[in-house]
This record gives structure tokens, C-alpha cells and sequence, in this order.
């Protein structure tokens, strides 16, 4: 088992200014028409950016980096279980001719 | 009951007591993501239902409260580890600054929240009878732009019932920091009150794109 990792404050902060620039992208983002070179661009770019930025909050600020491989796998089945109801919902739903 | 940092008999080490407590914590939160979930998913399949609705009706939400509120969080969670690394670092006067701190942004994050309902609240987008979402609109429009604005108001109010909550949990914290109880040794509450308060900010950044930025050129 490995020794208790200290984050040291340099990380949060680094992490942080990743953060806001991250924050200031996806309102600059949504101010551009991005959905006339391909449909559906504006929503995929903010969530790519929300996804980035949720994984640097789970990775460093909540420690998950330096977890135990059970405690990411706790971590890992809960997108997986969110995945499974947002995927099997829509599919169902997007397959429906009589509705 | 004095927690103070000793291991209790059914663990093996101190480490193995502190994963097990930080384990827990995360089980509790997979659930927590799955409680947030339901509303998401009702989200994604109004939004590919009704496009054209939630973009109009997403530009009547005011785009910079909710980023100054994005900003504010996402800095609540910056002091909120830096508690944590205060209270690992056993800094217990740094340790009750930082949760203040914390306590202080999410309480600026709720007062501006409330200013957004009150805008709402006046231009008659509250779900309900007196709903209108603009003068002269037809049957349909105002059925479903309720809907968007239901799911406004769902997810945004159950996110701010964690963040009080979270605030209720942070009052304790100060209280208990104050009085000199954690060390490197103990400070489990500081560390599980911390990744609940990260979850939530995760909530928040996945609800501001949703809500405040859909089509906004």
C-alpha cells in the first residue's frame, strides 16, 4: 500500500488556472456558430470541455490520481453506470419510428 | 467518542483506515451521480425532442451570472484543497482560513443564484400558472419551454440544495477546526466533506454548458 500522498498546493493551483482557462473557452466557444461546418459541433465542444475539465477536478483536486485502484474503480463504474442509462434510454428512444 | 487519530482495531494500518473512509465516501458519491443522473438523462432526451425550444429558451438566462458563478465555484474548490493540503500539512490556522474561505464562495455562489430565480421569478419563467415565456406566445411554445425551464429549475435547485448542504457540513468544519481537532494524523471529515464539495463543483460545470450555453451566437 502506498504512503499518503500530499498534493502540494503548486498542483491545485496549476489546476485551477487550467480551469478558468478552460471556463473562458467554452463561453468563447459558444459565442461562435461552430454548427454550420459540421451539426452538433457546439454542443460536442462543450462537452468535451466540461468532460476535460471534470476529470482535472476528479483527477488532482479530489485526489484521484493517487487513489487506490479500488477506490478508481468506484470512480470508473460510476460514469460507467451513468453511460449505461443515458446510452440504453436514448437508444431506445431514437429507435422509436412510431413516436 | 474522542476521534483523535488512533486505529481502530479492525484495521491492520492508519493507511488502510483512511482508504476505507475515503472509499466509502466515493461509493456514496457513485450514488450521488446517479441521483444527478435522472436529470440529465430527462435533460438529453427533452433537448434532442425539442432543439429549437431550449436554444431560445436558453438565451433568456442571463450568460454572465452563470459565469462569474462558474468561476466563483471552481475557486471554492481551489480553497476547499487547499484545506485539505492545510489540515495534511497540520497549518490549523491555515486550515480554518481556507474553510471560510470555501464557506464565504459558496455563499456568494447561492446569493447570486438567488438573483437569477428573482429575475425569473419576474419575467414570468417560473414553471407554473403564471408562466408566459414571452408576450403573445402561442400554446406549444410556452409547453415547452416549461419544460426547459422545469429542468432549469430542477437541476439548478437540487445543485444549490447540495451547496447548502455542503455549506450547513463547512459551518461545522470551521467549528471543529477552530477548536484544534484536526491533525495529519485525523482530519477524515476535512477529506470526505472536500470530495463531496469537488462533486458538486462537477456538477456545476457540466449544468453551465447545458443551461447557460446552448446557441448562444
Amino acid at each position: 500500500m502506498s504512503e499518503h500522498h500530499i498534493v502540494s498546493p503548486k498542483i491545485y493551483f496549476t489546476i485551477f488556472g487550467i480551469l478558468m482557462i478552460c471556463t473562458f473557452l467554452t463561453v468563447a466557444a459558444a459565442e461562435v456558430d461552430l454548427n454550420r461546418y459540421f451539426s452538433g459541433l457546439n454542443i460536442i465542444v462543450a462537452l468535451t470541455i466540461a468532460v476535460f475539465k471534470a476529470s482535472l477536478v476528479v483527477l488532482f483536486f479530489m485526489h484521484g490520481k493517487y487513489s487506490p485502484k479500488r477506490t478508481q474503480l468506484v470512480i470508473i463504474a460510476s460514469v460507467f453506470w451513468l453511460a449505461i442509462m443515458l446510452f440504453m434510454t436514448m437508444s431506445d428512444y431514437v429507435t422509436r419510428p412510431w413516436s | 467518542m474522542h476521534r483523535t487519530g488512533e486505529l481502530y482495531e479492525q484495521y491492520r494500518t492508519m493507511e488502510q483506515q483512511r482508504e476505507t473512509a475515503s472509499l466509502g465516501m466515493w461509493i456514496f458519491l457513485s450514488t450521488e451521480v446517479l441521483f444527478f443522473g435522472g436529470l440529465f438523462m430527462t435533460y438529453t432526451l427533452n433537448r434532442s425532442t425539442y432543439p429549437d425550444i431550449f436554444s431560445e429558451a436558453s438565451k433568456t438566462i442571463k450568460l454572465s451570472w452563470g459565469a462569474i458563478n462558474t468561476v466563483v465555484l471552481i475557486g471554492s474548490s481551489l480553497t476547499m484543497a487547499m484545506a485539505v493540503w492545510a489540515s495534511q500539512a497540520g497549518r490549523k490556522k491555515a486550515l480554518t482560513w481556507f474553510l471560510i474561505a470555501t464557506l464565504v464562495l459558496g455563499t456568494v455562489f447561492l446569493g447570486i443564484k438567488s438573483i437569477e430565480y428573482h429575475d425569473k421569478y419576474v419575467e414570468h419563467h417560473i414553471p407554473g400558472w403564471n408562466f408566459q415565456f414571452e408576450p403573445g406566445a402561442d400554446a406549444a411554445t410556452n409547453a415547452h419551454t416549461q419544460l426547459f425551464f422545469s429542468l432549469y429549475f430542477g437541476m439548478t435547485g437540487l445543485h444549490a440544495l447540495h451547496m447548502i448542504i455542503g455549506a450547513g457540513l463547512l459551518i461545522w468544519l470551521v467549528k471543529e477546526s477552530v477548536k484544534g481537532r484536526f491533525t495529519p494524523e485525523y482530519n477524515t471529515p476535512v477529506e470526505n466533506i472536500g470530495l463531496y464539495w469537488h462533486f458538486v463543483d462537477i456538477v456545476w460545470i457540466f449544468l453551465f454548458p447545458l443551461l447557460y450555453l446552448i446557441d448562444r451566437h
